[in-house]
């Protein structure tokens, strides 16, 4: 079964390789673990996949290999009371990292749900009524309300223009814990923790099992269902190899934190886009960086913190 | 050496050796596997998105099945155990045939990781040396023992059967403790299937203490009742004779693992619906449905009927004594089983997602016919360890009487 498997792999290959980066594809195909690659093979890794994006966008497109820098621990901070739910942060991350955007189930994949939540009130009429019918002492008639509900949100929402006068706004997405429940069951360890923070994923080494999507108890996690729809022109060509480079049919993704961008010293996507400045970034290990002084000032969560995940994404309000 | 040689040839020679209802049977197994042949071509060509799995539910009727014939391969050892632990005379007759139906068990639960993977092709990525092998995923311990398992059942089947072709008495020194470790292993093999999904609080419907125990008892009840029915087969188209004595003793196991499986799930739903906390969305879902969305309900209450059916007629016992009503008991405990332990368990744990979003989940045509592809394939599979099996028991199938198989 097994040569049977890598057989049918390989024919799955073979049909694909009939032009110029069939050699790329075959080198890809049976190369290490990004982990445990040499500066060298890494370098060869980075030439072959720029060649072979390159000749697919027809554009010069570039893969960053930039390692973790010393003293840095990225950190993020995200102020519920500021977000309007505009959902630029999801648009702006689509189109930083080269996320697929088709049109059938499964084709449209985004890394931030910003999730809806109702208001909710508490009302005079519904004291009488409630469980048992009538008596209302169980259960409140006011009980079903969706005040401060977290866990029922809706991220498929339309409004004609927000912020909603009934709603609140929680953004989401990978919290990039110090202790990830993702990478613990990664029969492969392609999915694993960076010096600098981010968990980041080797795309070419994924064998698409989805326990880590399994494990997510924040559901950051995508699988790729089908070769990603990503139009040539809407393409980013400045990548990273663990960040937003194209990634291929049946291997899992998620949000790394832009490593192609704060790598460089620059800002998330989302966190440059957002117009009301909610979203904070910055070097946790650094007391003047601007997470650092949320963390110092404000009231701070974490999501889910019962699981001892320990993300390095907190909420604050103030 | 030109043992080894004659006892392929002459095993080989005695399988294909068959009247027109065997070659029908297995053509039609063979049509099945040529679907889900070209079923595996389409799902790694166009990717998943040929199957009703989506990022939200993302494990569907493969892993559903995964999980179940790891039962069933752990289920053999009900033969196993009483025939060298209680040295129970009418099993130890068949327990090689246990070992054949664990072999095909494992084979098939390999077939569906591989239909599960989104990358089959990068398999070797998990084999050392090529690989890396990973000791802190249950993945990774869930695929050791499942190989263990194999190679364990391969060896000691195959040594019994080759000693019993050649007329060599059995070397026990090393015999019986293999036997010994392949009972302990069965257990550890849907154990750490348990643990592979009762490991992850992210999924509350499952992050319970009492996944282990229950996965062993309806693999317990399941795995014996496949047993008892492809017992009855053997009976009544083979010259080999199994004991009433050991298809009762199977019927006893089944009876009180069933019984036991039964509680714990009622358990499950006493303590679970009692406080209704949103952790019990999932059980909540597969019962009544949440948000309007009820695909799973009527797989559950025909599960529990099915069930709880099969049990009343467990314990009655012109049922269980009856060889033609058996059958029908065993059939309810087995697909009441299936769905209960498959798409019952697997699928709601996904319902809500995480962050609460509620979606569900359809299998495709291409899935269906991916998991009839892969049960067809452990017939074939089963048929042909079976027959050989019975052909040596019978001796049939014997060093030296090349005669027989030459006609």
């Amino acid at each position: 079964m097994l040569s049977l498997s890598s057989l049918m792999g390989t024919a799955a290959l073979m049909t694909h390789s009939d032009d110029a980066h069939a050699a790329a594809e075959w080198g890809e195909h049976f190369q290490k673990n990004y982990r445990l690659m040499t500066e060298q093979e890494k370098i060869e890794a980075r030439d072959r996949l720029q060649r072979r994006y390159s000749a697919e966008y027809g554009k010069p497109v570039s893969v960053d290999i930039t390692g973790a820098q010393p003293g840095v621990l990225m950190g993020y901070a995200l102020n519920i009371r500021k977000c309007i739910g505009c959902r630029r942060c999801v648009h702006a991350c689509v189109a930083e990292n080269n996320q697929s955007r088709g049109t059938r189930p499964g084709e449209k994949i985004e890394w931030i749900q910003v999730l809806r939540m109702e208001r909710g009130k508490f009302e005079k009429e519904k004291m009488e009524h409630g469980y048992p019918e009538g008596l209302g002492i169980q259960v409140g008639g006011n009980a079903y309300t969706p005040a401060g509900q977290v866990l029922e949100g809706q991220f498929r929402y339309t409004p004609e223009a927000v912020p909603e006068k009934d709603a609140t706004y929680m953004p989401i997405a990978c919290m990039q814990c110090e202790k990830p429940p993702c990478v613990k069951v990664c029969p492969v360890r392609t999915t694993y923790r960076e010096g600098d923070g981010p968990v980041v994923i080797d795309y070419n080494w994924c064998i698409g099992c989805r326990m880590c999507m399994g494990a997510c108890p924040y559901w950051a996690r995508r699988i790729n269902v089908t070769t990603p729809v990503l139009p040539k022109e809407a393409m980013n060509p400045v990548t990273h190899y663990l960040g937003n480079r194209p990634r291929m049919r049946g291997v899992v993704e998620k949000c790394h934190w832009c490593l192609q961008r704060t790598r460089q010293g620059r800002y998330p996507a989302c966190v440059e886009v957002c117009p009301v400045g909610a979203r904070k970034f910055g070097n946790l290990l650094d007391p003047e960086s601007e997470v650092s002084k949320v963390l110092e000032r404000k009231n701070v969560f974490r999501l889910k913190a019962e699981l001892n995940t320990f993300p390095k994404f907190f909420y604050f309000y103030d | 050496m030109q043992k080894l040689f004659r006892f392929a040839t002459d095993y080989v020679g005695y399988i294909l050796k068959g009247g027109v209802r065997f070659y029908a049977w297995m053509g039609t197994l063979a049509l099945f596997i040529v679907g889900m042949l070209y079923v595996f071509y389409l799902q790694n060509t166009e990717g998943l998105i040929v199957t009703g799995m989506t990022s939200q539910i993302h494990e569907g009727l493969y892993f559903s099945n995964l999980v179940f014939l790891v039962g069933v391969a752990a289920g053999a050892v009900t033969i196993v155990f009483p025939a060298y632990v209680y040295h129970h005379e009418g099993m130890h007759k068949v327990s090689v045939l246990g070992e054949m139906l664990a072999i095909t068990a494992v084979i098939m639960v390999m077939m569906f990781v591989f239909a599960h993977m989104g990358r089959p092709d990068r398999l070797w990525h998990m084999i050392p040396p090529w690989g890396i092998y990973s000791l802190s995923s249950m993945l990774g311990w869930d695929v050791l023992v499942l190989t263990g398992y194999l190679i364990l059942n391969f060896v000691c089947g195959f040594y019994y059967l080759w000693c019993k072709y050649t007329g060599n008495p059995i070397n026990k020194k090393w015999f019986i403790p293999l036997v010994f470790i392949a009972i302990v292993w069965a257990l550890s093999i849907h154990t750490v299937t348990a643990f592979l999904i009762a490991t992850m609080p992210a999924r509350p419907m499952w992050a319970h203490t009492v996944m282990p125990i229950r996965f062993i008892a309806t693999a317990f009840a399941a795995g014996p009742s496949l047993i008892i029915i492809i017992f009855l087969i053997i009976r009544k188209t083979t010259r080999f004779w199994i004991d009433d004595s050991a298809i009762k003793l199977l019927t006893t196991i089944v009876t009180w693992c069933l019984g036991i499986a039964l509680f714990l799930t009622l358990s499950e739903v006493v303590i679970e619906l009692y406080a209704r906390t949103e952790h019990a969305n999932g059980l909540y879902y597969l019962m009544f449905g949440l948000h309007g969305l009820t695909g799973l309900v009527p797989w559950f209450w025909s599960a529990v009927v099915l069930m709880i059916g099969a049990f009343i007629l467990f314990l009655t016992p012109s049922v269980r004594n009856n060889m033609t009503l058996l059958p029908i008991a065993c059939a309810m405990a087995f697909a009441g089983i299936w769905i209960e332990k498959g798409m019952g368990l697997i699928v709601p744990g996904f319902i809500p997602t995480p962050i609460g979003e509620v979606t569900e989940y359809y299998p495709t045509f291409v899935e269906w016919l991916m998991t009839l592809g892969i049960w067809a394939f452990g017939f074939f599979v089963l048929t042909i360890l079976l027959k050989g099996a019975i052909g040596i028991l019978l001796g049939d199938i014997k060093f030296g009487a090349q005669a027989a198989t030459a006609k």
